[in-house]
């Protein structure tokens, strides 16, 4: 027996086992019919729940994003002022940043994919809770016990695969969920240490991981200050000639990574 | 036969698609006994894309038993493992 049928037969056989604990069959309806409404109160729940925590991610990528657009104007700047050793420092911090940033798109994409499932599963198991309620109301006006047997069983096996069905994907949405939220939480933190933002007035990184990123992340961002550099270079000549000394160090001190722009007013529309 | 793909609802298919889809099922279940990573995924998304092809979807106020029972398409091979062992995994 394959996959499809075993699977099927047990969830034949969990109904049955609900239906065997109950006597009389009439009961069994209501009893049924009180267990969904329970079930969608948790489907919705679940729904809510899901999109709060999107919602969250979203808000987080547009942290990191401004994070990873500061660190670039960072180390821009920094090598207008002639101090490579700080630009180094920001680009590899902007790679540590996008990693993020791509691990949170990741994220919000799977939780996208399941809200937009559990909406649905949250609709069809409406849809099924009404014709439940009627049929219900059918079967114990007509009653008789030989033949209502068999129509409830029918019913009821039917609406518990559904339950079983949904059941299992709000447990999995919930998992997620949790998940997200200790994620998040973990990107809260990085970004209330400072250790993704501002090179210049952030706290100084772990040595260690430092080195450790710059021996991942080496040589795109030797790419990317040599980028930098021909663009300086080929944008604005003046910003070589004033990249000295003297400029250098009031720029450190400067908290602001734009203090550059402003020393240089010449320079600015490059 | 009326079967159900998890996650996705029920659909409706001819009894003569039965067949292959049962072949395709084989392989989903030689991947899980052998638990065999590679093949498991390609083995369950053929048998899904296949039973969405044949199937039309049961009106969603059907309330009907399925004959066939298919995994949600992003089922790990241990979800599927635990599924056929007793159905701790089912609530209810």
């Amino acid at each position: 027996m394959g996959v499809m049928k075993r699977v099927s037969t047990i969830f034949r056989a969990k109904a049955n086992k609900q239906l065997d604990k109950l006597e009389d069959p009439r009961e069994t309806l209501d009893y049924s019919y009180q267990t969904q409404l329970e079930l969608l109160q948790k489907v919705r729940r679940g729904v809510a729940d899901v999109a709060t925590s999107r919602k969250r991610i979203e808000l987080q990528m547009n942290q990191v994003q401004q994070s990873s657009d500061k660190l670039d104007r960072q180390a821009r700047d920094s090598l207008a002022a002639g101090r490579e050793d700080l630009a180094r420092e920001a680009l590899t911090r902007k790679s540590g940043v996008q990693s993020q940033l791509n691990d949170l798109q990741t994220q919000y994409a799977s939780l996208q994919g399941e809200e937009e499932k559990l909406t649905a599963a949250s609709q069809r198991l409406q849809a099924k809770v009404d014709a439940f309620r009627v049929r219900k109301e059918t079967i114990k006006a007509t009653y008789t016990a030989a033949e209502a047997t068999t129509r409830i069983n029918e019913v009821f096996t039917g609406i518990s695969e559904e339950m079983s069905d949904v059941g299992l994907a709000v447990q999995r949405a919930e998992d997620k969920t949790e998940q997200m939220k200790a994620r998040a939480g973990a990107i809260d933190e990085l970004m209330a240490s400072g250790a993704l933002t501002d090179v210049l007035g952030g706290p100084p990184p772990d040595d260690i991981q430092a080195e450790l990123d710059r021996m991942g992340s080496g040589h795109s961002i030797d790419a990317e200050l040599e980028r930098m550099k021909a663009e300086l270079a080929g944008g604005s000549a003046p910003k070589e000639i004033t990249g000295s000394s003297g400029q250098a160090d009031s720029s450190v001190a400067q908290p602001s990574g734009t203090s550059f722009q402003k020393e240089q007013p010449g320079s600015g529309g490059a | 036969m009326i079967i159900r793909i998890m996650g996705e609802g029920q659909l409706m298919l001819d009894d003569s698609a039965v067949d292959e889809l049962n072949k395709l099922d084989s392989a989903l279940e030689q991947a899980v006994e052998q638990n065999d990573e590679a093949a498991f995924g390609p083995a369950l998304r053929a048998l899904l894309e296949k039973a969405r092809a044949v199937g039309t979807a049961l009106p969603a106020d059907a309330i009907e038993p399925s004959g066939l029972i298919l995994p949600r398409e992003d089922a790990t091979i241990e979800e599927v493992r635990d599924l056929l062992a007793d159905g701790g995994l089912i609530p209810g």
